[in-house]
């Protein structure tokens, strides 16, 4: 068993990273920095932390003014508040004015689990890139959170980053540096591809898994990066023969699948498609482990329907 | 350039009297807009970029200017014609507002016009970005002020009051905030439509200092600043009671000038009063 690591305790540990480096880093909160990690800076950086108490919409705009002013704000709450609640004030106030803030979102999907569909942030990939200019990226472990967070941090703009409650198997061994717009390419192959994001990245390695034992290649991307698409990952992604399974804890109406899908469409590479996420449902209270299974978001799942894609091929 | 404090009150008046003329030329032009409260909130306006804050049309990205942001953003023409005397953009932009190739947004957009500090129109937004800023500069050495000016149909918003809350916690005496009180929102007055008093108390109760000032009274204007500058460890809020649409009889205290244009023939007697013809 790999070992394990939150992501939004990465986030934690890289903020101090960057505010020892730069001092232009800020960093604000709405009442909930023991749970974003964001207390870590706060403890090192009292001047640069900014509580803003349960005030989300205030934070945004905050945060735009705090960017005015030259400094870099990372803003934090969990994603059904910042790309829910929040949404108007990251539309405008940030995104719409242009400025250079970092939205750092935890508890994202159903993965949030016992808390509830309240709690739960199953939209943010459609809500957040649907605004015109916003970077959304969505990493899979604590080595892609550490990459994500830094390019966010040297990208001029406004960037919302998806992370989730649970620890997650580490992925990548090696530290890597990437860019907005990467992707990483976990497994090459003919049959069917994956591309997944977030933590069901690890769920379609479990799929890859029982595929190769069926004697199906499988071709899996980690979509660290969900907008902008990365056009050249899409192509190869296109090449298999039985087409792509998508893979994301969020709806799938608007959702990473459905853009795949317009994007290679568009690019006259369209193929036979899959989609699993949340189909049109709300989440329920219950372990990430449980709520996976509930709505087929587990390898398992993700393996029946790359097999449909074989057996139609 | 930072503006010569020593415009004589006669100056601003007629300063004033010219810009309410751009106002509603622009709004004219464009077919649409919000003439009421742009004429409400013009005479602050001109103390401010006259009198008050130091700005640099030269150099709008100035790290050491004042800063303005237009929470009650639809009154965009008021702060436009107020940018373009300065010299921000050429005055003829005036004449473009609202049109697709314009740089003249309906409302104020930060990154199409020189001189806007944030992008508002959707109430209660820019007040938070005003405190961000207080927030950025509070350090800053040559102790930038921000004033932002909220409308008092804007005080329905949830987000006001979020905004003032943090402003109070965070001691954010480099901020002035400046109501404009005219009484009317787009369904009638704001006392039937949402009964916000007691205004005064209310921030009075946030831990924010108040001041009570006609809006088109350039002397109470300028002391009013002149205060609010000098409340030191709480914010500052100046309630400027004010006439929407001042200066055109016609429109003064008529809810339906909220936001429509004049005709050209309304245009032509506003202009009368105005004395531009």
């Amino acid at each position: 068993m790999a070992e394990k690591k939150a992501l939004r305790d990465v986030y934690g540990e890289v903020l101090v990273e960057l505010g020892e480096r730069d001092p232009r880093v800020v960093v604000l909160d709405a009442d909930l920095s023991k749970s974003t990690k964001t207390e870590k800076f706060a403890k090192k950086f009292p001047d640069r932390f900014f509580e803003m108490g349960i005030q989300e919409q205030d934070m945004m705009g905050a945060a735009a003014g705090l960017a005015s002013t030259g400094k870099i704000p990372f803003a934090s709450t969990f994603a059904i508040f910042a790309a829910g609640r929040a949404w108007e004030q990251v539309r405008l106030s940030i995104a719409y004015a242009r400025f250079n803030v970092k939205i750092v979102a935890t508890h994202a999907g159903i993965a949030t689990g016992e808390d509830g569909a309240s709690h739960q942030m199953t939209e943010d990939i459609a809500t957040m890139g649907a605004i015109p200019g916003m970077v959304v990226l969505s990493p899979s472990d604590a080595t892609s959170t550490r990459a994500a967070i830094y390019a966010a941090y040297r990208y001029h703009g406004p960037v919302y980053v998806r992370l989730v409650r649970p620890k997650a198997p580490i992925l990548y061994s090696e530290p890597f540096e990437m860019e907005i717009g990467d992707v990483r390419k976990i497994k090459d192959g003919d049959d069917v591809t994956l591309i997944a994001t977030g933590l069901l990245v690890h769920e379609a390695l479990k799929a890859a898994d029982l595929l190769e034992k069926q004697g199906i290649s499988v071709k899996l991307y980690d979509f660290i990066t969900v907008k902008p698409l990365n056009n050249e990952a899409l192509r190869d992604a296109a090449s298999t023969r039985y087409g792509i399974v998508t893979c994301e804890d969020h709806v799938v109406w608007g959702g990473l699948g459905a853009n795949v899908a317009a994007r290679l469409s568009e690019l006259g590479l369209s193929r036979p498609m899959r989609f699993v996420g949340l189909r049109d449902v709300f989440g329920r209270s219950g372990s990430t482990e449980a709520l996976y299974e509930h709505y087929g978001l587990t390898g398992k799942h993700i393996a029946e329907k790359a097999l449909e894609l074989v057996k139609n091929g | 350039m930072v503006p010569n404090h020593n415009v004589r009150i006669e100056e601003l008046k007629e300063i004033a009297r010219k810009l309410r003329i751009d106002i509603l030329k622009s709004i004219t032009e464009a077919g649409s807009g919000h003439p009421g409260g742009s004429l409400s909130a013009i005479d602050i306006l001109v103390a401010l970029y006259w009198r008050v804050m130091k700005h640099d049309p030269e150099r709008p990205d100035w790290p050491d200017r004042d800063r303005f942001v237009l929470s009650k953003g639809h009154a965009a023409p008021a702060l436009y014609a107020v940018l373009a005397e300065w010299g921000y953009f050429p005055k003829d932009w005036l004449w473009t507002l609202r049109k697709v190739d314009s740089h003249l947004q309906g409302h104020p957009s930060r990154k199409d016009t020189p001189g806007v500090e944030a992008s508002t129109g959707s109430l209660g937004q820019g007040f938070s970005v005003a405190v961000g800023m207080a927030l950025g500069l509070k350090n800053h050495p040559s102790k930038p002020h921000v004033y932002v000016m909220l409308g008092d149909g804007e005080l329905d918003e949830g987000q006001v009051w979020e905004a003032t809350m943090a402003a109070a916690h965070y001691k954010l005496d480099n901020l002035t905030a400046i109501l404009d009180f005219n009484g009317l929102q787009i369904d009638g007055p704001v006392v039937k439509v949402m009964d916000t008093s007691p205004v005064e108390e209310k921030f009075k109760a946030f831990r924010w200092e108040v001041k009570l000032i006609d809006g088109h009274d350039f002397n109470e204007i300028l002391s009013g600043f002149e205060w609010a500058k000098s409340v030191k460890g709480k914010p500052a809020m100046l309630i400027a009671k004010t006439i929407k649409g001042k200066g055109v009889s016609f429109m003064e205290n008529k809810v339906e000038w909220h936001g429509k244009a004049p005709t050209r023939e309304q245009l032509e007697q506003a202009l009368k009063e105005l004395g531009a013809m």
